[in-house]
């Protein structure tokens, strides 16, 4: 056994260097937005003054930063009622979506009869059912909020879910069946983690809906300390500037809503390729 | 009684399609391949020789004749894990780290944490892959990420393992050291290997025979025995056995193609 057969053979490669972006290079990376946001509120607060347009046509960034600061205890309690409506029909729709998903992979006569309703009834403009809803529930309560958010959310969640569990590779079919693997195994293993990045994509999408579900829903009436109707009522008073920062507020919880998805998408994907370095 | 062959095919037949788009993929398909034999599958596109490997890996079922595996049905075979099988694609599941793609086949079968973490270790072993347990599929080489299936379809031990142009789109050094590895891991685990290929020199390589399969339809048109002396390494390639055999294989595909020119 001393042939030169047995000796190793085969040099291993290095892995491609894994060069994690440092904190200096993320602050790099954000430099030029920074730059060009720093520019555009620059601009628009030297056109405005220069121009001497009118605070209730368009009000200068400053104006609005003064409302954002003497309006806070205001706008964050209605940002947060707003929020709570949000969430609450986000965190139903994508439920509902994920059970019919699951239903429609599991059963497929279900997936032929609702697939082709599910993908016409996502061009609907839902948000035209919200002055409804409010008749259907108590229109004090956030309740009717919630039902449109959750309708809004609901289609492309389900419609994602359901591509991403069953569009999987064929050839990770074979190799599961090739180790005799039940129906069970293979959709624990395979079709779930295959439709992860497809989910999360899917609420990246609703997250944003979901806010602009719940603000519009808001325009059609009901209690009024919520984002949508101190928007209408501040707009109505011609009290613009307080009306832009609350939209301020709704912009600042889109973001955070859409960034905790993010950081959700990291934590249950570790492998994504979009977290791969030189590739984000 | 004796051992019954790892694999018997007699007269197995594969039909496609019916009426005009009936398509024979493959016609009286006899074959024996004894327990811990090395056989490669070569001839040209369209010969069926990926449809015979996957015929007997019962990815697909054959329409005539009867096709055994260590004396029973392709499909008992396969519910009792008879089979490792290794794609010109790797195949690894992007969400599990190496070592997990590699447990894999393990978990499926229950076997349990413990066992699975022993075996998967000394599968990426046999594979030279040790320090690589941690790292996720895309983190490796081409012909890395064939290590790695070749250590998942060995995790269980099967008793016949079934490659489909494993190599194919690796570069040529890696491919030969590839080969070279196989051998090794064919000695040190005493597995009945088919192999398909599109290359000759690999065929010949590697095989205790080489079938050499004609198209439309598909059958088995000649066997060349490879006695080459064992092991095989670099200086085989330069030997004139191997140069003899490489041309006694090419011939054999060339006949194919004479009565059509």
């Amino acid at each position: 056994m001393s042939s030169r057969f047995d000796e190793p053979i085969i040099e291993i490669p290095e892995p491609p260097p894994s060069t994690a972006p440092g904190p200096w290079d993320e602050l790099r990376r954000y430099t030029p937005a920074a730059v060009a946001a720093i520019a555009v509120l620059g601009a628009w607060e030297l056109i405005t003054r220069v121009l001497s347009v009118e605070t209730f046509i368009l009000p200068r960034p400053s104006q609005i930063a003064a409302s954002f600061i003497d309006t806070a205890d205001i706008i964050w309690v209605a940002g947060l009622n707003t929020l709570i409506e949000a969430l609450g029909g986000f965190v139903a729709g994508t439920l509902l979506a994920v059970l019919a998903a699951l239903a429609t992979v599991r059963w497929s006569g279900v997936r032929q009869g609702l697939m082709p309703f599910a993908i016409a009834a996502n061009s609907v403009p839902i948000i035209a059912l919200a002055p409804i809803a409010n008749a259907w529930f108590s229109i004090t309560s956030p309740v009717p909020k919630m039902v449109v958010v959750a309708i809004i959310v609901f289609f492309p969640v389900m419609i994602n879910t359901t591509r991403g569990l069953t569009e999987v590779d064929e050839a990770e079919l074979e190799l599961m069946r090739s180790f005799a693997a039940e129906p069970r195994e293979v959709f624990r293993r395979v079709r779930i983690p295959n439709a992860l990045p497809y989910f999360f994509n899917a609420l990246k999408v609703a997250s944003t809906l979901s806010l602009i579900g719940a603000i519009v829903a808001e325009y059609f009436g009901g209690p009024e300390d919520v984002l949508g109707r101190y928007i209408i009522n501040r707009a109505n008073l011609l009290q613009v500037p307080d009306a832009w920062a609350a939209i301020v507020v709704a912009s600042l919880l889109g973001i955070a809503f859409y960034g905790l998805i993010l950081i959700a998408e990291r934590v249950f994907m570790p492998w994504h390729v979009s977290l791969r370095s030189g590739e984000a | 009684m004796a051992e019954p062959p790892v694999v018997n095919a007699r007269g197995v037949g594969k039909t496609f399609g019916a009426g005009v788009s009936r398509v024979v993929a493959l016609r009286n398909i006899d074959l024996t391949v004894p327990a811990g034999e090395f056989i490669s599958l070569i001839g040209p596109s369209g010969c069926g020789k990926s449809t015979l490997l996957r015929l007997i890996g019962d990815l697909l079922d054959p329409t005539e004749g009867t096709l055994e595996i260590n004396g029973k049905t392709a499909a008992q075979a396969r519910r009792d894990r008879d089979y490792g099988m290794v794609f010109q694609k790797a195949t690894l599941l992007d969400w599990r780290t190496v070592r997990r793609n590699v447990e894999l086949p393990l978990e499926i079968m229950d076997v349990d944490e413990g066992e699975r973490r022993t075996r998967a270790a000394a599968m990426l072993e046999l594979v030279q892959l040790n320090d690589f347990g941690d790292h996720y599929p895309w983190q490796l080489s081409g012909g890395m990420q064939q290590r790695v299936a070749i250590a998942r379809a060995l995790t269980f031990n099967p008793a016949l393992l079934l490659m489909d142009e494993p190599f194919g789109a690796l570069d040529e050094m890696t491919r030969e050291l590839m080969q070279q590895e196989l051998l090794r891991i064919w000695r040190e685990t005493g597995t009945t290997v088919m192999f398909v290929t599109h290359s000759i020199p690999e065929a010949v390589f590697l095989s205790t025979r080489v079938i050499v399969m004609s198209p439309r339809p598909g059958e088995i048109s000649d066997v060349v025995p490879v006695p080459l002396r064992r092991p095989r390494n670099e200086d085989t390639r330069e030997s004139d056995e191997y140069y003899g055999k490489i041309t006694e294989v090419r011939e054999a595909l060339r006949a194919l193609e004479a009565p059509a020119s």
